[in-house]
């Protein structure tokens, strides 16, 4: 399942982010900006779930999470 | 994760600090720093409204905006963004200065009240909390303003320029500008001074995301206390200096730039709780983000501004001796139209099913 979070305001992406992972349990998150990346990190981080982070661009990245 | 946390604490700490020696330089008690009063000065200075006491042009805002954008720039993190319901986020800035302007402070002069000792921002606190819970249920049951998208880049330098103008206009042409002969807007530290704390305040705001109402929020939502954190430092430290200056007051009568009526500090804040919480961050982090090339903070921020010109220019402020006669009603039909936008706005997300 993948989270398109771009665009969005705080504290949607982790919002969002929470939502997925309680569906299923690898998502990945698309993120444009470091406030939401860090953000999503910490709580993906606090739910003991690993992660990794691929950068797809200049302002962009996707965080895949697993739990 | 660690230093994080004690980069966000740190700061809080500094802007603490800063905020009383800012009232030692000569700001207004309990209020070295305040978003919403220095816009509504602001807006004075520029004439939007006229009231004689509450007129300056706060070099502390032009600093913040400036500080954030320098920091962005450097990180690139300076990025023009735009189209997230620009017109609901202005309503909702003019109904935070509404609440605001009842209380006597944005969350953060209300930290800084904290910590000087005024019981009132207690009261005003609570509110506040109630403010942002009843926010966060909104946001659980499916509120969330549109997506921005990335516009053309030189927005993002429109509103840093004209801090730059003002600055310049405050400087070298201040003579076409308002300034308060007396009240607080009379009460203000050096211009290098003040801009310099701005520039501090909004560098490290841009880099650690300091915002007063994310500590309760991300708390609440999310068991994240990261940003509590930099809450609590900012208290405990301006606390500390306040004593160590003598300026700290226990109690609720008596004090500066306040009033006693809690309902009304109770309701004005938890107007600026729910509207911080659906904006997605309090005035400070709004302002930081102005500077950020946010283009949908900017609107926030002119919608402060013009909240602070309708507050004065209608006698909607409170003062020290408490609500005015029209406050009451303004703070009411700002709960029934950010309620409204809540309500549509989450009724909307539903059908569309996300």
């Amino acid at each position: 399942m993948t989270v398109d979070t771009r665009g969005c305001s705080c504290p949607q992406p982790v919002l969002m982010t929470k939502k997925a992972l309680a569906k299923e349990n690898a998502i990945e998150v698309i993120v444009d900006n470091n406030t939401a990346k860090n953000n999503i990190l910490r709580f993906a981080n606090s739910q003991g779930c690993k992660v990794s982070v691929e950068e797809t661009g200049a302002d962009e990245c996707v965080i895949k999470i697993t739990k | 994760m660690k230093k994080e946390k004690a980069f966000v604490a740190l700061t809080g700490a500094i802007i603490g600090l800063i905020a009383v020696l800012l009232v030692k330089f000569g700001n207004p008690a309990n209020m070295g720093m305040c978003i919403a009063c220095f816009i509504r000065d602001t807006a004075g200075a520029l004439k939007l409204h006229s009231a004689a006491v509450v007129q300056y042009m706060r070099p502390e805002i032009i600093g913040i905006v400036l500080g954030a954008s320098v920091m962005a720039f450097s990180k690139k993190e300076l990025v023009a963004r735009a189209g997230s319901n620009p017109f609901v986020r202005f309503v909702l800035g003019f109904f935070v200065m509404i609440g605001a302007l009842m209380f006597l402070g944005c969350p953060l002069r209300m930290m800084l009240r904290i910590g000087g000792g005024d019981l009132n921002a207690i009261v005003g606190l609570v509110g506040f909390i109630a403010g942002i819970l009843v926010g966060i249920l909104a946001l659980n049951k499916g509120f969330s303003l549109d997506r921005s998208h990335k516009v053309s880049q030189a927005e993002a330098y429109v509103f840093p320029a004209m801090q730059i103008l003002f600055l310049v206009i405050l400087t070298a042409i201040p003579t076409i500008l308002v300034f308060s002969a007396e009240g607080p807007g009379s009460k203000r530290a050096p211009l290098a001074i003040a801009l310099i704390a701005g520039l501090v305040v909004g560098a490290l705001a841009q880099r650690t995301r300091f915002c007063t109402v994310a500590g309760l929020r991300d708390s609440f939502m999310f068991k994240d206390f990261t940003m509590l954190i930099g809450f609590v430092s900012l208290i405990v430290v301006c606390a500390v200096a306040n004593m160590a200056f003598g300026f700290f007051n226990v109690g609720f009568e008596g004090q500066a730039v306040a009033h006693t009526d809690g309902l009304w500090n109770f309701l004005g804040m938890a107007l600026v709780g729910l509207g911080s919480v659906l904006l997605g961050g309090c005035p400070l982090r709004q302002l930081i983000l102005s500077g950020e090339g946010n283009i949908d903070s900017v609107i926030t921020v002119i919608g402060m501004f013009v909240g602070a010109a309708f507050c004065h220019n209608f006698g909607l402020a409170s003062s020290a001796d408490g609500p005015s006669a029209n406050g009451p009603a303004a703070v009411i039909v700002g709960f029934i139209v950010v309620g409204a936008i809540a309500l549509i706005n989450i009724y909307q997300n539903n059908k569309k099913g996300n």
